[in-house]
């Protein structure tokens, strides 16, 4: 147990510290669920990407720096401590990304690798389906085969910003004789392609901040498929894991609301202390923010000794989500009647953070599915 | 930067876990618990022989000379096996406070070499506790005496001290008030000096049920998924059941969470890190909630027989019910925590945890 940085990871924190500084926007962006914003945090990923920052675990000759985790935990935790601005394509980076160095031909990550990383493209995601969300293998929109094309029809939903993406990656259904996680195909998806209708639905915060997307007889051409025909679920299921894993909700983003959220405690201490829990909610909500940081040291420590993600990917999805909702429910709680006002300077972020936070437990695998992997494949509990 | 444990380490952790499973399984302990004096020596000297306490003491005084690092590993595993106080009391509180005296003082010479040959029982009365745990079979009791410049250690032979003992819920606990003189003769550290050794063990102390709240967690953990993959209801195992999977789900996760934060809190103290008092009241908090999940629920899977004396669940429960107040209780310890977040200039957010 070494738990000092070596000279290299000091010397990479001092580089990004540095280029932050310089770099970093100074007046705070809209929204990137509007488009304005949108277009304000799409210029910031590639000029993050520009430095390489943008997808830093990727390797060098696909746009990142090929950076270890130590080093990502290291520029999560620069990035944080100066209120950078919102990652708007951890689609592209996280998921789509790691998925098609696993599974894309030579062709196909030179054609879109580099530009996802430079965020020209911006992806959106295609899983859920009205009748397909917890239980994903009930996809049923279809991709059948049309000569060199896949014709597809159907209808995708609560696709995160697909009203302001130009892709979109998803399963459909290719064999349409076919049953569950069979006969699913991974499809890219141009989203100016003709046939296509996305419809924005205004989220909690009253934003488009998610879609559904109608596909009327959509040619997709075969070149744009990923991973073989019917291989579908196993290509996402990769997906998945990336998502629900180490990557998604870096340690620092929890680090920080923590440390604001003491910072509010103190500046309102007086008022606050009239309930004495909310002193002791403060506490946890630190010891949640930390204790996320030491497990994902330790995981990043495991994972250099040569183990892999496994419990870790569920355990983190439920650990973060309801301690997200811990830190905003306290912040709210000690703002007090405040706490409802949208447009007040302290209360603004709170309360845009609250809502954000309802939606932890359901999105990237609900955290029942969690607790039901955990207890089947960890615990080695009986199948239902 | 390297959060986790060397393979040695790790091979050393899991020896001891195979040595505990064979020496000291619930039915040895069961038996031991229904003795009057709650203990045995037979088991002791098992452990002594193993080398088990003298992990704290010097190398040149005959141990092993580990650290608190590798307690925290250990302390999981004697949780796991609900090994009785007196083990780590002797093993690492005592050893650590003997072994924190100036070289050549008569009174390492005296007991380091007894803690290592097993032969030695040392109880600790430090002052958050309000009993003495062990006292009845000490050979020596390490006690405290205030004074203005702090508190005095003193080493009182068993034959200075009148101990009278209480009984504990967990039948392996052994609880003392006791009465003794302090005197020129039994100092062994003065108020300055006594301050430090008594602030460190207080620490330690804290620690070392923390690593065995997160023990016992494990095995009430590991014994409930095992019962519920037997017990049959409505024609399949209640394991099947989604209600089942989640409550053990929790505990699973309550237990990943508390461990990271038991390793930090040990390589904190190990390294007298500035946030040390903030990360052993943080271990203790998590590792003692996840503890109590997992009596909660364990008993719960359990059903009915939970509830009973006959099924062993009963003997982790009531050790991690009794152990989470020791050593300084939620209160105390919640408070510590909130002193250290609430501090101007507090190192806090971003970057923070490992400076």
């Amino acid at each position: 147990m070494d738990l000092r940085y070596t000279p290299a990871q000091q010397a990479f924190r001092a580089e990004v510290r540095d280029w932050l500084r310089a770099n970093a926007p100074k007046e705070s962006f809209a929204s990137y669920d509007t488009r304005e914003g949108f277009e304000q945090h799409r210029q910031w990923e590639a000029t993050l990407s520009s430095a390489g920052f943008s997808s830093l675990t990727w390797p060098k000759e696909l746009g990142g720096r090929g950076s270890n985790l130590i080093e990502w935990l290291i520029f999560e935790e620069e990035y944080w401590a100066i209120d950078a601005p919102q990652r708007v394509n951890q689609n592209g980076i996280l998921l789509f990304g790691p998925t098609m160095m696993e599974f894309g031909t030579p062709e196909q990550k030179a054609r879109f690798l580099p530009r996802t990383a430079r965020s020209d493209d911006m992806w959106a995601q295609g899983w859920s389906e009205p009748n397909a969300g917890s239980d994903m293998a009930a996809i049923s929109s279809k991709a059948i085969r049309d000569g060199d094309h896949y014709v597809v029809n159907g209808q995708k939903i609560w696709s995160t910003r697909a009203v302001f993406a130009n892709w979109l990656f998803g399963l459909f259904r290719s064999d349409p004789n076919s049953f569950r996680h069979h006969g699913l195909t991974y499809l890219l998806v141009p989203l100016d392609a003709p046939g296509i209708t996305i419809r924005p639905i205004r989220a909690l915060n009253g934003k488009d901040a998610f879609a559904e997307i109608f596909f009327d007889n959509v040619r997709v051409p075969v070149e744009n498929r990923l991973g073989d025909e019917g291989q579908g679920w196993h290509v996402a299921m990769a997906t998945a894991g990336f998502e629900r894993g180490l990557l998604l909700r870096s340690p620092a983003r929890y680090q920080r609301t923590a440390q604001k959220l003491v910072q509010l405690y103190r500046k309102h201490q007086a008022t606050a202390d009239r309930d004495p829990s909310i002193r002791e909610a403060v506490n946890r909500a630190w010891m949640g923010a930390e204790a996320y940081t030491l497990a994902s040291y330790h995981t990043v420590a495991k994972l250099a000794q040569g183990g892999s993600i496994g419990a870790e990917a569920s355990t983190n999805k439920i650990f973060w989500s309801e301690l997200d909702l811990l830190l905003h429910e306290t912040a709210l709680r000690i703002l007090g009647a405040r706490a409802e006002l949208v447009d007040d300077a302290e209360t603004h972020d709170w309360l845009e953070g609250f809502l954000f936070a309802q939606a932890g437990p359901i999105y990237a695998g609900s955290n029942e599915i969690q607790r039901n992997i955990i207890a089947e494949r960890v615990l080695g509990m009986p199948k239902a | 930067m390297e959060f986790t444990f060397t393979q040695d380490q790790m091979a050393f952790r899991d020896s001891v876990s195979r040595f505990l499973m064979t020496e000291a399984p619930p039915e040895l302990l069961r038996e031991i618990w229904e003795t009057d004096a709650g203990r045995s020596p037979e088991l002791r000297e098992k452990i002594a022989a193993q080398g088990l306490t003298g992990l704290s003491v010097p190398e040149a005084e005959g141990g092993l000379g580990l650290g608190d690092v590798d307690w925290a590993l250990m302390t999981q595993e004697l949780g796991y096996y609900a090994i009785p106080d007196s083990l780590v009391d002797v093993a690492y509180i005592a050893a650590g406070m003997l072994a924190a005296l100036p070289e050549g003082h008569a009174a390492r010479g005296e007991w380091l070499p007894r803690i290592v040959d097993g032969s030695a029982r040392i109880a600790v009365g430090h002052p958050i506790n309000p009993w003495v745990a062990d006292a009845h079979l000490a050979d020596l009791l390490l006690l405290p005496h205030a004074t203005a410049q702090g508190l005095e250690l003193h080493a009182v032979p068993a034959s200075a001290a009148q101990v009278s003992t209480q009984r504990s819920i967990d039948a392996s606990r052994r609880l003392s008030s006791v009465q003794w003189q302090p005197g020129d003769a039994t100092r062994i550290a003065d108020g300055a000096a006594g301050q430090v050794l008594w602030d460190e063990a207080l620490e330690r102390g804290a620690l070392c049920v923390a690593g065995q709240l997160v023990g016992l967690a494990q095995h009430m953990l590991d014994m409930t998924v095992d019962y519920a993959g037997q017990r049959k209801q409505f024609g399949k195992p209640i394991g099947a059941f989604q209600a089942v999977k989640h409550h053990l789900a929790d505990v699973f996760t309550a237990i990943e969470f508390a461990k990271p934060v038991l390793y930090r809190a040990a390589a904190a103290l190990a390294t007298k890190d500035a946030s040390t008092s903030a990360r052993i009241a943080h271990a203790k908090l998590v590792c003692g909630e996840a503890a109590l999940l997992a009596a909660r629920k364990g008993i719960q899977v359990h059903g009915a027989m939970g509830y009973t004396w006959e099924v062993d669940l009963q003997m982790f429960m009531k050790r991690a019910w009794a152990l989470n107040a020791a050593w300084g209780d939620r209160a105390f310890h919640q408070e510590r925590l909130s002193a250290a977040l609430l501090a101007d200039q507090a190192p806090l957010g971003p970057g923070a945890t490992f400076h």
